[in-house]
C-alpha cells in the first residue's frame, strides 16, 4: 500500500528525494481521511521553509488541514495543476497530486522521518 | 454529568493549567471602575408616567434643523416598501443559516444582497456583511496582509478618521503596521491623497507594502485619482483597497473598473436610517483571486440531490467555527437584517433610481456650493466632488455653534473631524443629498450671511 521509496511524516506527508531536490505530497491515507479535496493552497517559489513548518493548506469538503514541510529547504516550485484539479490529490497522491518541490538545505533531516514500514505501522494503529 | 459547559472543577483545572489564581485575575488589566458591576435600577414606574418621561427625553432631539451633515452617514429617502418588508416575521430568525434545509429564504436573501452589491462594485465576491464601514475597511486591510504575506498597510489620511482608528486597532492586535499617506496641502489637488508621497512610501525596499487604502469620494468629499493610486500599489506588489460610498457607485466608476482588488465601505446610505452610531452595515467585496481571504459568511447557489436550485453557505473553511485560529476573521458577524434592508432598497429603486439619487444629490450640492459662496463661504478645495465639500469660514467651530442656534446643522467643522490637518482648521464639511430642499439651502445661506455680516460689523472680533 505504502510506496517503498519514500519517507513519511507523522502528519502524513511523503517526501521523495532526487539529488538535492525533494518532492512533497500527502499520503493516500491522508487523502482518504480528508475526503474529496477541493482546494490546495501552496507557497510560491523562493520561500524558505524550516522542517515541520506549515507551508500550505489542504481543504476538503469536510475539513481543512495544514501542510507541514518534512525537511528544511527553499521552495523551487509548486504543482500548479492542483489549482484546476485538486482531485488529483485523491486520485494520484504519489504522482500527479504532488504539492511542492524543495531544494534540501539539511539532507540529514531525512533520517528523522519515518521509513515505509514505520509509516505503515502508524497508519495501521490509526 | 453537569449540563453547564464549565463546572466549578473544570474552571479550577483550567485556571491551574494556565497558572492564574482566579477568574477575576484574568481581568486585572482592566481598571476596577471600568469593570461590570451589578446594575442598580430605580423602582419600576407606571407605564403612563414612563412613556411621558421618555417622550420628554425624545423631545430634546432637534428635528427642526436644516441638516447638511454627512461625513460618513447620509440622509436619504427610503421607500415605504423597505420598512414594511423588514417588519415581516419571517426575517426574525437565526441570522446565520447553518441548516440550509430549513433556511432557503434567509439564504436567498443573503445571496441577493451579495449579487446586488457585486453588480454595484463590479467585483466578483461580496461577503454577507460586517458591522460597519470601519470594520469592513479594517478587514479589507487585513486581507491584503494575508494575501501578500506582508505586514505593512498604507492608508490615506483622506480615509474617514473612524475607519483609520478601527484599522489601527485591528493592525496593532495582529502585529501589523498602518502608515498614513499625507494629503496634498495646496494647489489644484489640495485635499486629495498625495500620490507622490504614496509612491515614495511604496518604494522602501525594506518595508514592502501589503495594501494601499484610499477612499472614493474621500472624507472631504473630493474625488481621488483611483486608477493612478491602484497602478502605484500594484507596481509595488501591493493590493489596492477602495473605500466606497455605495450610492456614489451609481454615477462614479465602480472599484472593479479601476483595478481595485477589494472594496470596503459603509452600507447605511442604502435604505438604512440614520441612528446614533448604528447599527449600520459593513460592505466587503473582492476579486475571485482573493475569495479565500474574504472574511464572513458567503452564500452560494447550487443544486440539491433532485437538481433543484438551492442556496448554501459556502467556502466555510475560511470561518472561525471551522478553523478557529486560522480563520479569515475572528471579529466577524453578519448584519443580516441591515443587509436585507439594503437589498430591498436597491431592488426597489433599481439602477435608474439609484442613479437619480446620486445625480440629484450632486445637483443639490452644486446649488449649495453656489449659495454658500454667494453668502461668503467659498469652497476650500479646487478638485471635483460629488455631493459633499469643505467651505472656508472664519472661526468654524464657533460659527457652527451659532448656526445651530439658528436651526442650521452646518455639517461638521473639519477641525473636529481631522484635528491633525492644520490646513483644515477653518472649514466646514457640508453635504447635500436628494432630500436636501431649496428651502433648506436658503435657510443655511441666509443664516450664514447674517452671521458673517455680524462678525464683520463687530470688526471680526470674537
Amino acid at each position: 500500500m505504502v510506496p517503498g521509496d519514500l519517507r513519511y511524516t507523522k502528519e502524513h506527508e511523503w517526501v521523495r528525494v532526487d539529488g538535492d531536490e525533494a518532492t512533497v505530497g500527502i499520503t493516500q491515507y491522508a487523502a482518504d481521511q480528508l475526503g474529496d479535496i477541493v482546494f490546495v493552497e501552496l507557497p510560491g517559489a523562493g520561500r524558505a521553509l524550516d522542517q515541520f513548518a506549515t507551508f500550505g493548506v489542504v481543504e476538503s469538503v469536510k475539513a481543512v488541514s495544514d501542510l507541514f514541510a518534512p525537511v528544511s529547504g527553499e521552495v523551487t516550485g509548486a504543482n500548479d495543476a492542483l489549482a484546476g484539479q485538486p482531485e488529483l490529490v485523491n486520485s494520484d497522491p504519489y504522482g500527479g497530486g504532488w504539492m511542492v518541490k524543495l531544494r534540501l538545505s539539511e539532507p540529514a533531516q531525512l533520517d528523522q522521518l519515518l521509513d515505509p514500514a514505520a509509516y505503515e505501522q502508524l497508519v495501521a494503529e490509526g | 454529568m453537569p449540563y453547564g459547559p464549565h463546572a466549578a472543577d473544570d474552571r479550577a483545572r483550567m485556571l491551574e493549567a494556565i497558572g492564574v489564581p482566579s477568574v477575576d485575575a484574568l481581568f486585572d488589566d482592566i481598571p476596577e471602575p471600568l469593570r461590570a458591576s451589578p446594575l442598580r435600577l430605580d423602582d419600576p414606574e407606571p407605564e403612563l408616567e414612563l412613556s411621558a418621561r421618555l417622550a420628554a427625553l425624545a423631545g430634546r432631539n432637534r428635528v427642526d434643523l436644516a441638516s447638511f451633515l454627512g461625513a460618513g452617514a447620509y440622509r436619504h429617502w427610503s421607500p415605504a416598501t423597505v420598512d414594511q418588508m423588514l417588519l415581516r416575521g419571517e426575517w426574525y430568525t437565526a441570522y446565520t443559516p447553518y441548516q440550509p434545509e430549513v433556511s432557503q429564504g434567509t439564504l436567498q436573501s443573503i445571496y441577493e444582497y451579495q449579487s446586488l452589491l457585486a453588480e454595484l462594485t463590479a467585483l466578483d465576491v461580496v461577503s454577507a456583511s460586517h458591522y460597519d464601514g470601519g470594520a469592513a475597511t479594517a478587514e479589507a486591510a487585513l486581507m491584503t496582509c494575508r494575501a501578500t504575506r506582508r505586514d505593512r498597510i498604507l492608508v490615506s489620511r483622506a480615509v474617514h478618521p473612524h475607519y483609520r482608528q478601527t484599522l489601527e486597532t485591528y493592525a496593532q492586535g495582529a502585529g501589523l503596521v498602518a502608515d498614513e499617506v499625507p494629503l496634498v496641502a495646496d494647489g489644484p489637488l489640495a485635499g486629495t491623497t498625495d500620490l507622490a508621497a504614496l509612491e515614495r512610501m511604496l518604494a522602501d525596499p525594506y518595508r514592502p507594502v501589503a495594501g494601499v487604502v484610499v477612499a472614493q469620494p474621500n472624507v472631504l468629499g473630493l474625488l481621488e485619482d483611483m486608477p493612478d493610486a491602484g497602478r502605484l500599489a500594484h507596481a509595488a506588489g501591493a493590493l489596492f483597497v477602495s473605500v466606497i460610498e455605495p450610492v456614489s457607485l451609481a454615477v462614479l466608476a465602480p472599484p472593479g473598473e479601476y483595478g481595485a482588488d477589494i472594496a470596503a465601505g459603509e452600507g447605511q446610505p442604502l435604505g438604512i436610517p440614520l441612528s446614533y452610531g448604528g447599527p449600520y452595515l459593513g460592505i466587503v467585496a473582492c476579486t475571485d483571486a482573493l475569495v479565500r481571504q474574504i472574511p464572513g459568511r458567503l452564500v452560494g447557489l447550487t443544486t440539491d440531490l433532485d437538481g433543484r436550485r438551492a442556496f448554501v453557505m459556502t467556502l466555510r473553511a475560511r470561518e472561525q467555527d471551522i478553523r478557529r485560529e486560522k480563520a479569515a476573521s475572528n471579529i466577524c458577524t453578519n448584519q443580516a437584517l441591515l443587509a436585507l434592508a439594503a437589498s430591498i432598497y436597491v431592488a426597489t429603486i433599481g439602477p435608474h433610481g439609484l442613479r437619480d439619487v446620486a445625480a440629484l444629490g450632486a445637483a443639490r450640492a452644486a446649488e449649495l456650493e453656489a449659495a454658500l459662496a454667494a453668502a461668503g463661504a467659498p469652497r476650500a478645495h479646487d478638485g471635483p466632488y460629488l455631493n459633499e465639500f469643505v467651505v472656508r469660514v472664519p472661526d468654524a467651530p464657533a460659527l457652527h455653534a451659532r448656526l445651530l442656534d439658528r436651526g442650521v446643522l452646518a455639517g461638521i467643522p473639519t477641525a473636529s473631524l481631522l484635528p491633525d490637518e492644520p490646513s483644515l482648521a477653518d472649514g466646514l464639511l457640508v453635504c447635500a443629498t436628494e432630500v436636501t430642499t431649496a428651502a433648506d439651502i436658503d435657510r443655511f445661506a441666509s443664516a450664514l450671511r447674517l452671521e458673517l455680516a455680524g462678525a464683520t460689523a463687530t470688526g471680526g472680533v470674537r
